[in-house]
């Protein structure tokens, strides 16, 4: 997984709430057996619009995405993630998000910052009036906030989800490390559950 | 605060790992169901790795999301899906994991054949990579859906790292009007509660409307705790699930029937346990819903308009409703039951069972779908399938002038050459009306499968407590 320290990009403003992962990536795109190349799939249908915030080059480059509540609702396609990683995407904040898109972004290495509703308005505004204008995303202090320090606003995390990606560590590997703990529950584990083939 | 535990804490704390103070719980995962979509780059991983699946015993995969529903036996028209197929196959050969592949019977849709199969059962955990595994909640079990990389964490571990849910109780009371239906439940609930309400919890649904539903309800209601935002739903188990349960393939037999019932009925939730949050509904006040909107929490009763987005909560929600009606090309204050449809979509992981089908042939018995509506029946599973057949359900949707189509999940999410052209209007058994979601332009309205089927008839919604059967 990749580490996240600390991001200093343009943000990309996309205020609505609610945005599912079938906007982020349709299921026809889902095909693929790889994790790379979907960003080019990335919210197909409102591209269609030409005033939509990704076909304007002013955020060409921008590593943050700015976003409503409850981002990433719908299906758990971890190819939502995948596809705002291959946009460029290295932290989305937004006032909530969906449980298993915020997992899933874990597992990556894109970071989701949950910052209050007049926050979130006040970067959008930011961010539309000056595509140019720069957020600083910092996991070690927990902050976002701006260059010129005019804004700053801490954020929570799960410690262990901030351990992890601080050090970008692979969580199958950590948990392979208890297979005794592992093992031994499956040996008081009750014969009663199901077997779909005999072991 | 009382010292008792709910449902879901309680099968939480049987599959404890491990705790430790500042990391997620490892939860032991007793079954692993996996698809063709979000599994191909979890066994690449493990490849790259060279890890093995841990557990291919407690693992079971099936084709369902992109395979076609028509005309299996000859070569697919998609290369990508085809490859997607093909590529399950492989890794099931490499890794020894059973699979129900697309020339077995007892392939369907993951949600459907689980329980079908009885591999379902109170008090486990499940898990598969596709958000409708709440479905399983429904037989008392703890399931979620999972995103590929902890897909690939299950394959290889057999376990999931977890942080503790928070718990809701969704009471439903009363009783159901005839023609109310789970959907119309589960829908009425969702609008309540939202589709971030259920945000970070476990819902367990409660109450005397609950108890009183069939497992196939209970199913229909437990597959859209996602829609809520919930992490899983379930249903304690009681004797209505016991009688599903018995006989099934995979169910304990004998002595190990008896055991499993002992242990099964302490899986309810104590009387002195807490729930985080609380939601009552009454039973008598819901009534058959359609949504006119994009998201699942955006409904209302069939016999209600087109609501007006000036008249929203906050500005978000008329924001959002402005959009939607947008998308869905409706003006406010149109009647539903004028809402001319184009297409209807009887199937997906939330009404495809046998029970769904029968109720649906019976609205359309002796009548012909509309001239202007193609309809679509897609059974959950290829022992659905076999089932209405057998009962003769599928002469009464191709009298009707149904389309009868293999099983899948189809239309439902648009994968497979099953979608909607731009603009077609549908009415549709399935879970999501987001935009886009069964085929780029076309619009969803959520409903029951007797709503569908009527609707199918009539070439617009109707009102399902006035259909004369014929």
């Amino acid at each position: 997984m990749q580490k996240f320290t600390r991001v200093q990009s343009k943000a990309l403003p996309l205020n609505r709430a609610d945005i599912d992962t079938d906007q982020i990536i349709p299921a026809q795109y889902l095909k693929r057996i790889e994790r790379t190349g979907f960003g080019q799939f990335a919210f197909e249908s409102w591209r269609n619009d030409p005033d939509f915030v990704l076909n304007n080059p002013a955020y060409e480059g921008a590593q943050v995405l700015v976003t409503g509540p409850n981002f990433g609702c719908g299906s758990s396609r971890e190819h939502a993630p995948w596809a705002l990683e291959d946009l460029g995407l290295r932290a989305i904040i937004a006032p909530s998000f969906a449980d298993i898109f915020r997992n899933n972004c874990a597992k990556i290495g894109l970071l989701t910052v949950e910052l209050d509703q007049d926050a979130c308005n006040y970067l959008v505004a930011r961010a539309e009036e000056n595509p140019a204008a720069e957020v600083v995303v910092d996991l070690e202090a927990q902050t976002v906030s701006t260059p010129d320090g005019s804004f700053v606003r801490t954020f929570e995390i799960d410690p262990f989800v901030k351990y992890m990606l601080l050090e970008g560590l692979d969580s199958i590997a950590l948990t392979l490390l208890q297979d005794d703990e592992i093992s031994a529950f499956e040996n008081s584990r009750s014969s009663l559950y199901p077997k779909v083939t005999a072991s | 605060m009382g010292e008792g535990k709910t449902i879901s804490e309680k099968i939480w704390d049987r599959h404890l790992v491990v705790q430790e103070e500042g990391k997620p719980d490892l939860l032991y995962i007793d079954l692993h169901l996996v698809h063709e979509v979000t599994s191909p780059q979890a066994f690449e991983s493990l490849r790259l790795a060279g890890r093995k699946v841990r557990r291919p015993d407690l693992t079971l995969a099936t084709v369902d999301h992109n395979v076609p529903t028509i005309d299996r036996d000859k070569p697919w028209t998609d290369p990508l899906s085809t490859q997607q197929v093909q590529t399950l196959r492989q890794n099931c050969e490499d890794f020894g994991v059973e699979l129900f592949g697309v020339e077995d019977v007892r392939q369907g849709i993951v949600h459907i054949i689980g329980p079908e199969q009885g591999l379902t059962q109170p008090g486990m955990t499940i898990v598969c990579g596709d958000s409708h595994t709440s479905t399983h909640g429904a037989m008392g079990a703890l399931a979620f859906g999972i995103g590929t990389s902890e897909v690939e964490h299950v394959l290889a571990t057999q376990t999931l790292p977890q942080s503790r849910p928070k718990t809701m109780a969704v009471e439903v009371n009363g009783t159901l009007h005839e023609g109310v239906t789970a959907k119309d439940v589960i829908l009425s609930i969702i609008h309540k509660i939202g589709v971030s309400g259920g945000v970070g919890h476990v819902i367990e649904y409660r109450g005397d409307v609950i108890r009183s539903l069939p497992m196939s309800g209970r199913m229909t209601i437990c597959n859209m705790s996602i829609e809520a935002g919930a992490r899983a739903g379930l249903v304690a188990p009681d004797e209505t699930t016991f009688e599903y349960l018995e006989g099934r393939n995979f169910a304990p037999k004998g002595a190990d029937w008896e055991r499993a019932l002992d242990e099964w009925r302490s899986l309810v939730t104590d009387d002195d346990a807490t729930f985080d949050t609380t939601v009552t509904l009454e039973g008598g006040d819901i009534e058959p819903c359609v949504t006119w909107g994009t998201t699942p929490a955006q409904s209302v009763p069939v016999t209600g308009r087109v609501p007006d987005p000036s008249e929203a909560a906050s500005p978000q929600a008329q924001e959002l409703a402005e959009r939607s009606l947008k998308y869905m090309d409706l003006q406010p204050g149109t009647a539903i039951e004028d809402i001319p449809l184009d297409r209807v979509f009887l199937g997906s992981c939330t009404n495809a069972r046998i029970e769904d089908l029968r109720a649906a042939a019976d609205i359309v018995r002796g009548h012909k779908v509309a001239g202007s509506v193609r309809a679509m029946v897609v059974p959950g599973s290829g022992l659905v399938k076999l089932q209405a057949e057998q009962e003769g359900l599928d002469t009464v949707f191709k009298d009707a002038g149904f389309e009868w189509r293999d099983a899948g999940c189809s239309m439902c999410l648009g994968m497979n050459p099953d979608t909607l052209a731009p603009g077609e209007r549908c009415a549709s058994t399935s879970n999501r009306n987001f935009e886009g979601r069964q085929g780029r332009g076309g619009r969803t309205h959520l409903v029951s499968p007797q709503m569908a089927a009527a609707a199918a008839v009539a070439g617009h919604f109707v009102d399902i407590r006035k259909w004369e059967k014929s």
